[in-house]
């Protein structure tokens, strides 16, 4: 059970939290400009990597805020945590 | 007359406090402060169980947790009775009744253990090869294996306990009370650390409290005597919390660990009920210092699960701490210095130790000394090579080892006995420690797995971090603590310690026999059965990994984890495949710990508090009018109102005619509410809305719908324009909190530009659905300065107005395809809203609908209901609402998705009606659709999503979904069920009112 940092509220249990997927993955701006090839990438595709990844989470029965955790899926250490629209940090 | 063999009194003993319990049927007496396993030995009772695969006799190996045989069946036949529980573990009490498990009829005499001499016959992985085979036997194999095998028997009524949970926040945890624990605790809580101690004995002091090696002194006193000292001056420390009897099951990342507290079960009957029986701790710390100690390790020789043969270690705190002599023939076997500790305390207490065999050429140790000094025989560089009886031990033949260990030598001397103590170094209790996720590395000097490397701020201390000596754990518990704790100096500064001499140990996992491998019996596993032999054998049949091995094996799968034998089945592995421990690794110790209470787990969720469910204002009306309800999301709604006994179908076929012919209503508060407020909020209803937003009038009302980015339908409701800048979007009862989520998501990560905020008001309104042909009327008599013209308050509109003082929203919209009303008013009301409507519908027959005749009358109507008639792959097209997307708008959720070549496809499962060619059959919900009988396999069309007797058509009536069914209008199909083939018709899904004349009617 991880003890998150939400960048809102502080360090919480982890139950209040919501995991989001990958981050960093930007809603095309004109999706009718794309093949369908290109569409699926965007839709499907994520990497789920064994190691550093980027991800989206919510805390969704605390501030109902979205943020950014670096974590590390091999370990589950979490390195980072950034507001949306923030830039990752350097690695 | 049984055997009395206490020998002498404990300050652990209460024997003035004599209590009677039962085991197997018979009455036994103990004294407070026993375990059952220490009240049987004291009774001379060893043989406790059967084994699990050759239900071999087995007794009381060890004294505490780590208990493989010793596992009974406590309190049988009443609704507290619990399997599995370690007699170890059990503290007695006036009244206790323990049984065997694992044998019939009786222990003693065990039907089962025929396979004990059918076991060449059962080799590891023998039902895996066996009973697979012919797969239709499998049947009559299983009711064979599970009338024989089987660890216990569940409760079969209702557990009387209450079990609870707490959240417990400390700067540090401290897991295990014994020497290092205690001095971790008491320098922590010293230093204004907010500091929690756990055990899961019910006494502080570990092993180290009946430690009286006299050449181990601590500030000169023997080390027990030392410890009870320091013990009795935690009572007067502030910030320090003890909690004895619990037992740590998980350690979680994080610091995140979760102990079982131990309340009653050491209390009579009489004095458990209503009281908390155990209490699951959810422990979050800042820093945890793991003072888990060491496990004694067996030896693995042949024969070596006799009942009598026992850990060493549990033979000396049996002794010291019990005051029980578990025999009276004593022989020790061992590869350290240990067990002449234990013969030493035995010695000194006029019991007698026959003899001393020891796997090493010798020792030089002041213990080692003093048992010869006390004329004990002690056998060097000797081996045991089998054993005798079989209930009980009744000798050991032993062999001079060879240079190399790995054979025996020289003629056999057999030397009688009825207790053997088996010493065969420690196993570091690293369980918690890998559990958290971190890592341990092998120490080939002192062949034990140690921390290696933390995930979380946490050290490992006295034993269980690879200190054996008290000299090392004290000077290495005063390094960790002074760095973790990021202190200056501890009470350990001046502690002197002194110790006896080094403790060689001859390490040999598995000892050789004058018989070959394949004749002995070496068990490594003991609860499992699992054999040396079995190890080899899945060797050589290819298996490599751990993991692997272990579970052809079932090595360590126990209830007991293998905590006695897994390093020598590792050992084995290693010797065997010719590779080094370190490379090879562990196998995963998996929490619990010890086996946990479901109770324990679900704490105060049971019953009523299962599951949380939400209720509407009106529900009280409901259920005083004798509704049924239905769970929809963690709503309880009213299912249907039967009346004078009617079934459901009658009550429903009643309710859908009334709503249609004059009036009823509903209980609608369940829907989901989200207001949207800001200067972007057309704009964002437009991005999550198939259709056009923009030009909603305020006042008005439009039906949406919302798709997942892969086009398919996610949620629909109707949103009202209530101003400019703010709308209230209804969503589906189920899909509220989702949608709402998905809003949000969209909102701060997508379009963070946009001046939108959502707000959920669900619960803040309650609203009665208004519905027939007299709902005017009605509302009429309820509002009646409210003008209800089509003109003033059309079909789609929504209008503000006063009940009395009582401010209401009212939106003209329907679900049913008749006239209605949605009336909201704020949740407080919402019973008095319901109440006024009944009595001014009374001249008209109003009646009270469930959500039964709902989902009736919008199937008459065609209209889908999302998560019955859609799935997560049913696009707007695929259900016919061509008309609700819009091709004008550059972009909303999921519009992209609808031009992929496969959502384009025109085979794909289409909604359309169905009606059956005899009016009478109702089709069954989820029943397949086929358009060829004589065909194999026969090729599947789709299924029927709803399904209903329409009393208005007076037929029954169909939705489905059906591959290419757009253009099967008409077309014959099939639903073929269990006895017949039922013809249908594809037909238009909306079946009553196709033209919506009766909105306006
Ligand atoms: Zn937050």
């Amino acid at each position: 059970m991880f003890l998150i940092n939400c960048p809102y509220c502080g360090e919480r249990d982890q139950q209040e939290f919501k995991a989001g997927g990958e981050a960093h993955i930007e809603r095309p701006k004109q999706p009718t400009e794309l093949s369908d090839d290109e569409w699926a990438e965007y839709l499907f595709m994520r990497k789920n990597i064994k190691g550093v990844q980027f991800e989206r989470w919510n805390h969704a029965h605390g501030c109902r805020k979205w943020f950014n955790m670096v974590r590390d899926t091999s370990n589950d250490e979490i390195k980072a945590i950034y507001k949306m629209g923030e830039k990752p940090p350097a690695q | 007359m049984t055997k009395n063999l206490r020998v002498k009194s404990s300050e652990y003993i209460d024997e003035t406090n004599r209590i009677s319990f039962k085991f197997n049927g018979k009455t036994y007496h103990g004294f407070k402060g026993d375990t059952l396993a220490s009240a049987l030995l004291a009774n001379d009772v060893h043989l406790v169980g059967r084994s699990f695969k050759y239900h071999r006799p087995r007794g009381i190996m060890t004294s505490g947790s780590e208990e493989p045989n010793a596992i009974v069946q406590v309190n049988p036949d009443t609704n507290r009775t619990e399997p599995n529980v370690r007699a170890t573990e059990i503290e007695i009490y006036e009244g206790l009744e323990a049984s065997s498990q694992n044998c019939w009829p009786s222990v003693e005499f065990d039907i089962g253990g025929i396979n004990n001499f059918l076991s060449p016959f059962f080799p590891a992985g023998f039902y895996y090869k066996t009973f697979m085979w012919p797969a239709s036997f499998w049947k009559k194999y299983e009711f064979f294996i599970r009338h024989s095998a089987g660890l216990g028997k569940s409760p079969t009524s209702i557990d009387p306990d209450i079990y609870d949970h707490r959240n417990i926040h400390c700067d540090v945890l401290v897991v295990g009370a014994g020497i290092s624990g205690i001095l971790a605790a008491k320098n922590a809580a010293k230093n204004n650390f907010k500091t929690l101690l756990v055990d899961e004995k019910n006494e502080l002091g570990g092993l180290t409290i009946f430690e009286n090696n006299e050449f181990n002194k601590i500030d000169n006193k023997t080390p027990s005597e030392w410890l009870k000292k320091e013990i009795e001056e935690l009572k007067n420390i502030k910030n320090l919390e003890i909690k004895t009897r619990t037992s740590v099951a998980a350690y979680h990342q994080y610091n995140y660990l979760l102990a079982r507290e131990n309340l009653t079960d050491h209390l009579e009957a009489k004095d458990k009920t209503n009281k908390i029986r155990q209490r699951l701790l959810k422990i979050r710390a800042k820093k945890v210092i793991l003072a888990t100690g060491a496990i004694e390790r067996p030896l693995i020789f042949n024969n070596n699960d006799r009942p009598g043969i026992m850990l060493s270690s549990a033979i000396k705190k049996y002794s010291e701490f019990y005051g029980v002599a578990c025999g009276s023939k004593n022989v020790f076997f061992t590869n350290n210095d240990s067990a002449y500790e234990s013969a030493m305390s035995l010695y000194n207490k006029g019991i007698n130790v026959e003899a001393i065999i020891d796997i090493r050429e010798q020792s030089e140790s002041k213990i080692v000394k003093k048992v010869k000094e006390a004329g004990i025989k002690i056998y060097w560089s000797h081996s045991i090579v089998d054993t005798t009886g079989y209930k009980r031990l009744n000798s050991v033949s032993i062999k001079k080892l060879s240079n190399d260990g790995t054979s025996v030598t020289g003629s056999k001397i057999s030397i009688s006995c009825d207790c053997l103590g088996v010493a065969g170094g420690w196993t570091p209790a690293v369980h918690l420690y890998t559990q958290s996720g971190s890592k341990l590395k092998f120490d080939e000097e002192k062949k034990v797995f140690l921390p290696n490397q933390n995930t979380s701020e946490q050290i490992s201390v006295g034993s269980c971090g690879g200190d054996f000596k008290i000299d090392e754990i004290i000077k290495n518990l005063n390094q960790k603590l002074k760095d973790t704790l990021n202190i200056n100096e501890t009470d350990l500064d001046s502690i002197k310690v002194e110790i006896d001499q080094e403790n060689s140990k001859r390490n040999i996992w598995l000892l050789p026999s004058d018989k070959p491998l394949g004749k002995t019996k070496p068990f490594v596993d003991y609860q499992n059965d699992a054999t040396a032999k079995d190890i080899k054998l899945a060797l050589r049949e290819g298996f490599r990994s751990i993991e692997h091995v272990k579970r052809y094996t079932t090595t360590g799968m126990g209830t007991d984890q293998g905590k006695l034998g897994n390093m020598h089945a590792l050992g084995i592995i290693a010797d065997t495949a010719g590779v080094k421990m370190g490379e090879l690794g562990t196998t995963t110790f998996r929490p619990p710990y010890t086996p946990l209470t479901f109770g324990t787990i679900v704490g105060r969720n049971v019953g009523k508090f299962f599951d949380i469910f939400r209720r509407t204002p009106m529900n009280d009306w409901h259920v005083e009018n004798k509704a049924e309800f239905e769970n929809v999301g963690q709503w309880k709604r009213a299912w249907y109102y039967p009346i004078n006994g009617e079934t459901m179908h009658q009550a429903v076929q009643r309710e859908s005619k009334a709503a249609r012919e004059s009036a009823g209503i509903l209980d609608a508060s369940t829907l989901g509410k989200i207001d949207i407020q800001g200067s972007d909020a057309s704009e964002f209803l437009n991005r999550v809305y198939t259709n056009a937003w923009s030009k909603l009038a305020i006042g008005k009302c439009r039906y949406g719908l919302m798709l997942n980015e892969d086009g398919m339908v996610y949620d629909d409701g109707v949103t009202t324009r209530l101003g400019e800048n703010h709308y209230i979007m209804t969503t589906t009862t189920g899909g509220a909190a989702n949608v709402l989520g998905k809003l949000e998501d969209y909102l701060q990560t997508e379009w963070p530009e946009l001046d939108v905020y959502l707000t959920s008001v669900t619960d803040h309104y309650a609203t009665a659905s208004l519905c027939g042909p007299n709902s005017k009327k009605i509302l009429k008599k309820i509002i009646p300065d409210l003008d209800l013209s089509d003109e003033s308050f059309p079909h789609m509109s929504f209008k503000e107005a006063k009940i009395g003082n009582v401010q209401c929203r009212i939106m003209r919209i329907s679900f049913t395809g008749e006239h209605s009303y949605e009336i909201n008013v704020q949740a407080s009301y919402g019973k008095d809203l319901w109440e006024k409507c009944m009595e001014a519908g009374q001249e008209f027959n109003i009646t009270p609908y469930g959500t039964e005749t709902m989902h009736l009358l919008r199937a008459e109507k065609g209209f889908i209901i999302v998560g019955q008639d859609t799935d997560g792959t049913m696009t707007p097209i695929d259900l016919q609402m061509d008309w609700i997307v819009s091709k004008k708008k550059y972009d909303f959720i999921g519009k992209r998705s609808l031009y992929r070549s496969d959502t384009m496809r025109e085979d794909r499962k289409q909604l359309v009606g169905l009606l059956t060619d005899d009016p009478n059959i109702i089709l069954e919900e989820g029943a397949q659709i086929v358009s060829k009988l004589n065909q194999n396999p026969v090729e599947m069309l789709g299924h029927v999503t709803s399904s209903y007797f329409s009393p208005n058509l007076k037929k029954s009536i169909a939705l489905a979904v059906v591959r290419g069914g757009k253009d099967m209008m008409g077309k014959k199909l099939f639903v073929p069920m269990e006895n017949k083939n039922i013809n249908v018709t594809v037909a238009n899904p909306v079946f009553y009112d196709e033209k919506n004349e009766r909105l306006n009617a």
